[in-house]
């Protein structure tokens, strides 16, 4: 009778289709959304990731997220080597400052100084120079990536239209002139500032004075040492907070989420999506449920028992879930086969497709739960009347 | 009742059969104490008036209706005494229906729709719509197996709904008007059909009418009038 049920249903074509285009919109509000969703949350932690050296990452207890200055001592530093298990530890400097270009064109860029000797906290790759070229006088590293959001000289020279920055190209932060050293790439951050590269003791020349400059140490723990263990040491012994980066990551998009009200924007448009699913589906199927119920009758009739049609009508909605489920997320993954490259967030994880796919499923059974109370009220004795 | 009647095994046996619809002062009585025997391999014919209960009359004679009162046996089954599954079951196995209204499923093929008994009996796909097409070879549509009802002519898918009444060979044949939509010459050929296909030795038909064109064929006739059987008549066939 399962068969039966399916041709029933795909015989209707109107219906049939309506009823897959409602899961598909459904299916692919919720899989795109998330995907972007899951992207954005993913780019929380991008510049975390980039900074890939280091195991642990030292900061004030009162740090949120990567963004959050509240600089500690220099000593820190002296106090996080002394810990056991740590083999190495650097210092970090990151700070929102002012930059102008040579072309006039001021920008708020993130500054980020780090280990003169070791340049350890680099960026991730470089697309011209050397990460060693920063040793030169003035010099910094610029974005080579993100270069529409700031770092770009829209009035160059009368010869030359709106370009990117360049080696060689100057600017001054803080009213200090710098250098372009090297051109780096990064993977996309959620915030959207640039980050200039510079040595932890530039940046901290070209910072405004304070008595507290240091905002990160980045520690590397020594082999067969615990990260976790070696974290609550350098904690217990100096009262700061020792993260792992992915203690750090989690830190940062616990607290995006938290604070920026993503989660909500997202999860509406994805209960959106449900709704709407459950709304299109619900009606399209019990639409077909009346038309039909003569017919349900019938085999009631004829010996079918309630259990046998409630097996066809979820047959019936299973078949349109699964197929209106494949063309949402086929159309959310072309989506994003379309926007990558672009500043779109997209990252379809597997855990995407799984809740969209766990999210249609529940959408259908509402769907089928609304009008298997026609089916399962159904008389048979209706057939009889003309 | 002729001879040949009273040897004749009892197919459904009615004793002051009622039917209640409602309660209280809302309560319709539409079958006031039915007395009727119907006998294996007779065509029994129920005809009278609209309203009198003779649609009420087979929907408890096939079980798709708990009687008020009364007695009434099927097949010498007591359908009371079956659960809804049970009951449900036991019509799947012995009950065919033609309804008046056909209810063909539009978007299923002739074979697919002769086949459905079939399947809610547990027969596979393929298995029964073998046998479907077998069966509608017997009531003269073989090679419309896979025409959608909508493709063919009244009186083709009146044979498809006999086919479907007959195709899990019950011993119950129940048809709610099946003439009614139907010419003289297409009613003729349908009952001629019924009468050549479905009657057997060990099957019973019931078949209710306002058509007194087909009475002809009817071994025995049971006038009703307001929820009574008032005669029974036994007609010569010519």
């Amino acid at each position: 009778m399962i068969r039966i049920a399916l041709r029933m249903l795909i015989g209707d074509r109107m219906k049939y289709i309506g009823l897959v285009a409602g899961l598909a919109f459904a299916a692919l509000l919720i899989t795109q959304q998330g995907s972007i969703f899951a992207g954005y949350t993913l780019r929380s932690g991008s510049w975390i990731r980039d900074t890939a050296q280091a195991d642990l990452w030292i900061m004030d207890p009162q740090v949120s997220f990567t963004e959050d200055r509240k600089a500690m001592l220099d000593s820190s530093l002296l106090r996080v080597r002394g810990i056991e298990g740590i083999e190495w530890a650097v210092p970090m400097y990151k700070a929102y400052v002012q930059c102008r270009l040579q072309d006039g064109t001021r920008v708020i860029v993130r500054l980020v100084g780090i280990d003169d000797a070791t340049l350890t906290g680099g960026p991730p790759l470089m697309l011209e120079g050397t990460l060693d070229a920063l040793k030169q006088d003035r010099g910094v590293l610029v974005d080579g990536i993100d270069v529409d959001d700031g770092l770009r000289l829209d009035h160059a020279s009368d010869a030359e239209g709106p370009r990117a920055l360049r080696v060689g190209d100057r600017l001054d932060i803080n009213e200090h002139e710098t250098v372009v050293v090297g051109i780096y790439g990064r993977t996309t951050e959620f915030f959207w500032d640039p980050v200039i590269y510079t040595t932890y003791s530039r940046a901290l020349r070209m910072a405004p004075p304070e008595r507290k400059q240091l905002t990160f140490v980045l520690a590397k723990v020594k082999r067969g040492f615990d990260a976790q263990e070696v974290a609550a040491r350098i904690t217990a012994s100096t009262g700061l907070r020792a993260d792992t980066s992915d203690q750090f990551e989690q830190r940062s998009m616990d607290y995006i989420l938290s604070k920026t009200g993503i989660l909500v924007n997202f999860g509406i448009t994805i209960g959106l999506g449900f709704v709407i699913g459950v709304l299109i589906s619900g009606q399209l199927l019990y639409n077909f449920i009346l038309e039909n119920q003569r017919a349900f009758a019938a085999m009631k009739a004829m010996g079918a028992d309630n259990w046998m049609l409630l097996r066809m009508v979820f047959a019936q909605v299973l078949l349109a879930a699964f197929v209106g489920f494949g063309i949402g997320v086929g159309v959310a993954a072309a989506s994003g086969a379309v926007f990558e490259g672009t500043k779109l967030a997209f990252m379809m994880a597997w855990q995407v497709p799984v809740f969209g796919g766990l999210a249609i499923l529940v959408c259908s059974l509402l769907a089928a739960l609304i009008s298997i109370q026609r089916v399962l009220r159904l008389e048979p004795a209706i057939v009889f009347k003309g | 009742m002729s001879s040949v009647a009273i040897e004749r095994a009892l197919a459904v046996r009615c004793r002051a059969l009622t039917k209640t619809y409602g309660a209280g002062v809302n309560a319709v009585q539409a079958l006031r104490g039915i007395d009727l025997d119907v006998l294996q391999g007779e065509m029994s014919l129920l005809v009278g008036p609209s309203g009198c209960g003779k649609t009420t009359l087979i929907s408890l004679i096939a079980g798709i209706l708990d009687r008020s009162g009364g007695e009434c046996e099927v097949l010498g089954q007591d359908l009371a005494r079956l659960g809804d599954r049970e009951r449900a079951a036991w019509r799947g196995r012995n009950v065919g229906f033609v309804f008046q209204a056909l209810n063909l499923v539009p978007t299923l093929t002739a074979a697919e729709n002769v086949a459905i008994p079939l399947m809610i009996l547990g027969a596979r796909y393929d298995a029964a719509l073998l046998r479907a097409g077998a069966m509608l070879e017997r009531v003269g549509l073989g090679g419309r197996e896979r025409s959608l009802p909508g493709s063919l002519s009244g009186g083709q898918q009146q044979r498809i709904a006999i086919a479907r009444a007959l195709v899990h060979e019950p011993r119950l044949v129940v048809c709610d008007e099946p003439t009614s939509a139907l010419d003289h010459e297409t009613g003729h050929k349908v009952m001629e059909l019924l009468r050549e296909v479905a009657a057997r030795e060990d099957r019973a038909l019931i078949v209710v009418t306002h058509d007194a064109r087909i009475f002809s064929f009817a071994d025995r006739i049971a006038h009703m009038d307001d929820g009574h059987v008032d005669r029974i008549e036994t007609p010569t066939r010519s």
